[in-house]
């Protein structure tokens, strides 16, 4: 089980959280302007790297806010944690 | 091939079994191919046996990073069906499950298939309109499917707890008797054996480590054995299939998640079938070496480690309690876990890539064994012909762009 230091709440169990998948998705500004590829590339696409990957998760049986974690997906390694409009720390 | 029979067994024995020759060569790879098969799991296998058998291409590799059957070839849960709810989803599942009928006279080579009947509880009253609903579906798509009342459901499996005293008690199922199990790393074996009598390379211990393109076209793959030049190349690869794909800069509607197993100690035969809940959320059966082998829903986040948390099979022994009070003191006895490249609909991606020369067979999620003989089949003929047959036309990467989606949650029976 993961143990994620909440930006919030301090270090807690996986159990209390839920994954958001991949962050620093933006919506689209203008959805009427683009093609149905670039829309699909929003809505469906993914990095899904191997290695370390941005997501965002939420405290869900906490304070239930949302922030991004910098985790490996090799090692489960947890990189970083950051809040939401915050810029990424460097690693 | 030396074919399996009563006399090859009696002539052996003789011999003291010494004389059993191996099942498949270990060639050094060529320099070019006509076709080469990235992951050398089952679905990779059928799609070599089915490139030879079907299309008589036999100038073909099956490259693989590890062991034969070593990835989520050999960490399912060996369950086999083809109940699912949409027309597309119903006429690939069940092509699959009439091959798989008779894959082992086919490959001379016993995969064990037991036709136990799988069945499918409902808790809920939106589960039993839903389990009604998908069995009349089926039926309409000339798939077997029964509903079965509480008191059906107890004289088809026993040992399930019908209670009606319970938080989630069992209103129904859906059963599938032609449903069951089969051995998995016998499906790897006979598969690689069939196809490499018919003159198929199969390298392991061979990992891609990228794919060359000239003009838009992908005309080879780098390995940690070298170059191999390829006219077609497909990637078979489940967990990686993200991976592979962005070697070739295309990006897919896919995301890997730990699938975590586990299996008891042995006992004697006491589950008839196979048994899932999506609710109370377990699936389970008994491996004729007298094993329970269960699983359950996915580890929420992205890996590539081939394990998860310990909460998520600990729910999982919650559930299988829930549903088997008999079962309260069993020990387990190894738990394990694959990666599985689940898509946005449950639904697989089976065809051509927007690169010329590629193609993809993934995104099976958590559901892939059941599929393995229909996967190569229907992919082995979209790489001969470079087109899709009908039975995955609709599963091509473009319905993303479109959204023809093939929304396949429910039958999938696995939470992600």
């Amino acid at each position: 089980m993961l143990l994620i230091r909440c930006p919030w709440c301090g270090p807690r169990d996986e159990t209390e959280f839920r994954c958001g998948g991949e962050a620093h998705i933006q919506r689209p500004p203008d959805p009427d302007a683009i093609s149905d590829a670039e829309w699909a590339d929003y809505l469906f696409m993914r990095r899904n790297p191997k290695g370390p990957h941005r997501e965002r998760w939420v405290h869900a049986q906490g304070c239930r806010r949302w922030f991004n974690v910098l985790r490996s997906t090799v090692s489960h390694e947890i990189l970083a944690v950051y809040r939401m409009g915050e810029r990424e720390p460097e690693t | 091939m030396k074919r399996y029979s009563i006399f090859a067994l009696v002539r052996n024995a003789i011999s003291r079994h010494r004389d059993w020759p191996p099942l498949w060569r270990h060639p050094d790879p060529k320099p070019r191919y006509s076709v080469v098969i990235v992951g050398g799991g089952a679905h990779g296998l059928a799609t070599a046996y089915y490139l030879a058998k079907e299309h008589g291409i036999t100038d073909v590799a099956v490259l693989e990073k590890g062991w034969l059957g070593g990835g989520n070839t050999g960490r399912n849960t060996t369950v086999i069906r083809s109940n699912y709810l949409w027309d597309e989803s119903a006429a690939i599942y069940e092509h699959s499950l009439k091959l798989w009928e008779g894959l082992s006279a086919d490959l001379n080579y016993n995969l064990m298939l037991s036709q136990r009947g799988v069945l499918s509880l409902a808790h809920t009253l939106h589960e039993v309109r839903e389990g009604v609903r998908r069995a009349n579906a089926n039926r309409l798509n000339g798939i077997d499917a029964e509903w079965l009342t509480p008191e059906q459901v107890k004289a088809f499996c026993p040992v399930l707890n019908t209670s009606p005293d319970v938080r989630y008690p069992i209103l129904g199922a859906t059963l599938q008797r032609r449903g069951g199990i089969a051995r998995h790393d016998a499906v790897a074996w006979g598969l690689a054996r069939a196809a490499d009598a018919r003159g198929v390379d199969i390298i392991q211990n061979c990992e891609v480590t990228g794919i060359r393109r000239e003009g838009g076209r992908a005309v080879g793959v780098e390995t940690s054995r070298g170059y191999i030049a390829a006219d077609k190349i497909a990637i078979v690869a489940a967990g990686h299939s993200s991976v592979l794909a962005g070697m070739a800069g295309v990006r897919l509607p896919i995301e890997s998640h730990p699938l975590q197993a586990l299996v008891s100690e042995p006992v004697k035969p006491v589950l008839n079938c196979v048994v899932m809940s999506s609710t109370v959320h377990v699936y389970v059966s008994q491996s004729d070496k007298g094993e329970l082998v269960l699983g359950a829903g996915i580890d929420g986040f992205n890996s590539y480690a081939q394990r998860g948390s310990f909460h998520v099979i600990e729910g999982q022994m919650a559930a299988l309690v829930e549903l088997f009070p008999i079962f309260s003191r069993m020990r387990m006895m190894r738990s394990w876990g694959g990666i599985v490249d689940v898509c946005p609909d449950a639904s697989p991606i089976i065809g051509k890539l927007p690169v010329e020369g590629l193609y993809l067979n993934g995104g099976w999620g958590t559901g892939g064994f059941k599929a393995t003989p229909g996967s190569g089949w229907v992919f082995a003929y979209t790489i001969a012909k470079d087109e899709p047959h009908p039975l995955n036309a609709p599963f091509q990467l473009d319905r993303f762009t479109t959204g023809a989606l093939i929304d396949e949650h429910g039958a999938a029976g696995v939470a992600h």
